[in-house]
């Protein structure tokens, strides 16, 4: 599991600098800035068609420094990172450098599913990390199918999307995998320690983050950190990890266990523009699909205490 | 002197992967498909026999299985990939995205007809297709020429001056599943023949961090810090390297002909018979083999006729086949593909390359044998008399030519077409 880490521990390098193309406020900067430092030099990233392709800039100027990346086609992000992979195993380099796939949801739970459910179920040494913003935001919000319930987007304009979001993290497990682990941009502290866990771990490795989007969403720049907190205060955005199946929740969501400690998904809901139409009933069925997912998470904490 | 043993009876598809052993590729990714299937199957063995130090990523689609040698080829290391019809249109997407990066990848297309309907046997559809994707193209007659040409890909592909990702074609089953006698060189000498990769693109090599394929914008970009070019410089020189590298196939096609004694033509095109020739036979792989018994047929007729088979078919060797045909009167070419709404793809290419030649001789165009269909010699003949005809008269006809079909058999079909 991954240590606990404190401000002064993480590191002063910086690996992405001032000066990129994304929108202020962007959740993805933050996760993006964090996780490079964890990964450090000797870092190989494969970037499929996603927001993250224009934070790494136009051909010959890039804010991201001291780490090499490959960009490939929107499905192709895992079997990219295969291809590094398998090289660096041919270079007998694979020990001195770490392979990365860093995606958005879309490119994940959608179109790079196929691609991920291999490399996963061939044991490809690897991190995935996933960065949720829960649409199509490179293209202009369209539904994707992380996509939260009731999320108006430009696909779903007028009564928002139908479904529940895929639960990516969950799919991942089944394919046990020996690291899962769900982290959010408003927490820097525990996206430091899990990606620094990832590393030293031989095999696949799942990380997804939540990343809220300011235009994408419909929430002021300066609340990127505040919305985020609330995603998992209120049980929404659960944070654990799963090593070597043994599930553990994550310091910030350890308390949510009792329900009375949940803050009210209301909160959440109403400071985002995209759930302006959410009815009272879908507020009632949010409540219950927070509870349901807190109930698995509770049998699994059983699980393992009697193990 | 070459004696008997040193030739082993194998199949294309075995001689494919024992060129890969041969070049010591060292990340293999494929997805079976027939008819490929049996060259990652052997390639499999090989490396899981000890034989070939190489790196087997087992992917779950075509798509993934390209992607990951495009992966590992930008990482630094030698690749290799092999498949056919519906894998291959499965690539398409990265099929550019190899030749955009110039990635020096081969791949091997056991040529298959492309669905619907189903059918696994030969034609040169799917190869043709991928013409535009800004892969080098070479077509094989024969198992031997398989697993030579796969050997001289490797150096042309990653010749500094080249860059770009290449094709080496062979037909299904005709080829992939056909046993025939190959001479299999000692590794030593193949080592001397293609050196290890010396990649341009190497991430592997953290001394220096590179990013690669990012964004491009339509105009190239000034500031303080430098200049970078836009997609349409990236493009431009995609093709300018396409272009030049016509030269090194051919210099590394004599290069190998002089190391190991075998020859296919001048590297470009093969001919048969066409010393005196007036008139000509045009056709690559399983058609231009089925040609040579056309031609010494209608040359015991008397008929001055001889046959261009065309090795080189990307970058297409217009000048090579301008003054080939320069005195030709007649060109008789055999699609075993079709543009679909227009003709046989390798006709209006030939057509399209003696446009501006000053001797334009009469062309005509047959579609034959797709999704198998057996092309029979005495149909052929049939075709190039049709075609002595209408030539005399300069008559062309605006409805493409089937040869084989059998709509007299079919009677509803044949009111339908009509």
């Amino acid at each position: 599991m991954a240590d606990k880490v404190k401000l002064y521990d993480i590191p002063e390098e910086e690996f992405l600098l001032p000066g990129n193309r994304m929108c202020s406020g962007c959740g993805l900067s933050l996760i993006y800035r964090t996780a490079l430092k964890a990964l450090g030099p000797n870092t190989i990233i494969t970037v499929p068609a996603s927001c993250l392709t224009v934070l790494h800039g136009m051909q010959g100027f890039t804010s991201v420094d001291k780490i090499s990346v490959l960009n490939t086609p929107f499905a192709t992000v895992a079997a990219s990172a295969s291809g590094i992979e398998a090289a660096l195993e041919a270079m007998g380099k694979d020990d001195k450098v770490t392979c990365v796939a860093f995606a958005g949801d879309g490119g994940t739970t959608d179109i790079g599913i196929q691609g991920l459910s291999g490399a996963a179920e061939r044991k490809t040494n690897f991190i995935y990390a996933c960065y949720d913003n829960e649409a199509y935001m490179n293209t202009g919000v369209q539904r994707s199918g992380s996509t939260p319930y009731g999320s108006i987007t430009t696909t779903t304009p007028i009564y928002g999307k139908t479904e529940h979001k895929k639960n990516m993290p969950k799919i991942l497990e089944a394919h046990d995998i020996p690291y899962v682990a769900t982290s959010c941009a408003a927490y820097p502290l525990d996206i430091y320690a899990k990606f620094k866990r990832a590393k030293e771990i031989k095999g696949t490795k799942y990380i997804h983050i939540l990343s809220p989007c300011p235009p994408g969403w419909g929430f002021s720049t300066k609340d990127t950190i505040k919305i985020g907190k609330l995603a998992v205060e209120t049980g929404f955005w659960p944070l654990y990890e799963i090593e070597n199946g043994k599930f553990l929740l994550s310091n910030p969501s350890k308390r949510l266990l009792d329900p009375a400690k949940r803050k009210p998904i209301e909160l959440y809901l109403s400071v985002q523009k995209r759930f302006k139409r959410l009815s009272n009933e879908q507020i009632e069925e949010y409540k219950r699909y927070i509870n349901q997912s807190w109930e698995y998470i509770k049998s699994k904490n059983i699980t393992t205490q009697f193990l | 002197m070459t004696s008997v043993e040193e030739y082993q009876i194998m199949t294309g598809n075995h001689a494919a992967a024992n060129a890969c052993k041969g070049a010591r590729v060292q990340v293999v990714a494929a997805y079976p498909i027939t008819p490929q299937s049996p060259v990652v199957e052997k390639i499999s063995f090989f490396i899981e026999n000890g034989e070939l130090n190489a790196r087997m990523v087992r992917v779950e689609s075509e798509q993934s299985a390209l992607t990951a040698c495009v992966a590992a080829s930008a990482t630094g290391v030698r690749v290799y990939t092999a498949t056919s019809s519906h894998g291959l249109l499965l690539m398409y997407e990265i099929l550019c995205w190899a030749a955009g990066n110039r990635l020096p990848i081969v791949m091997n297309i056991a040529m298959r007809s492309v669905g619907a309907p189903w059918s696994v046997w030969t034609d040169h559809q799917d190869a043709f297709t991928v013409r535009d994707t800004g892969w080098i193209q070479m077509f094989c007659e024969d198992n031997q020429e398989i697993y030579d040409t796969n050997l001289q890909a490797y150096r042309i592909a990653e010749d500094p001056s080249v860059y770009v990702p290449t094709f080496v074609n062979y037909d299904g089953y005709i080829l992939s599943h056909t046993s025939m006698l190959v001479k299999l060189e000692p590794q030593k000498k193949i080592d001397e023949f293609l050196p290890p990769l010396k990649h341009h693109l190497n991430l592997g090599d953290m001394n220096i961090v590179k990013g690669v394929c990012p964004v491009t914008t339509p105009h190239i970009v000034k500031r303080e810090e430098g200049t970078a070019p836009g997609y349409y410089e990236f493009r431009y020189s995609l093709q300018r390297s396409i272009e030049h590298s016509i030269n090194k196939v051919k210099e590394v096609h004599d290069l190998f002909a002089e190391k190991f004694g075998r020859s296919y033509g001048n590297g470009i095109y093969k001919t048969y018979r066409a010393e005196d020739a007036e008139m000509y036979i045009f056709a690559v792989g399983s058609v231009a083999s089925e040609s040579r018994l056309v031609i010494d047929k209608l040359r015991e007729k008397g008929i001055k006729i001889g046959l261009i088979s065309l090795k080189l078919f990307r970058p297409f060797p217009t000048k090579y086949l301008r003054e080939l045909f320069k005195d030709a009167k007649l060109i008789v070419v055999f699609d075993r593909d079709i543009g679909y709404g227009y003709e046989g793809i390798l006709c209006y290419e030939l057509k399209s390359a003696l446009y501006q030649s000053k001797n334009r001789p009469f062309i005509k165009g047959y579609i034959v044998g797709l999704g198998g269909r057996d092309i029979i010699t005495s149909d052929l003949i049939e075709g190039v008399y049709r075609a002595i005809n209408l030539g005399k008269k300069n008559e062309y006809s605006e409805q493409t030519e089937f040869i084989g079909l059998k709509l007299d058999e079919l009677d509803f079909l044949q009111k339908e077409v009509k």
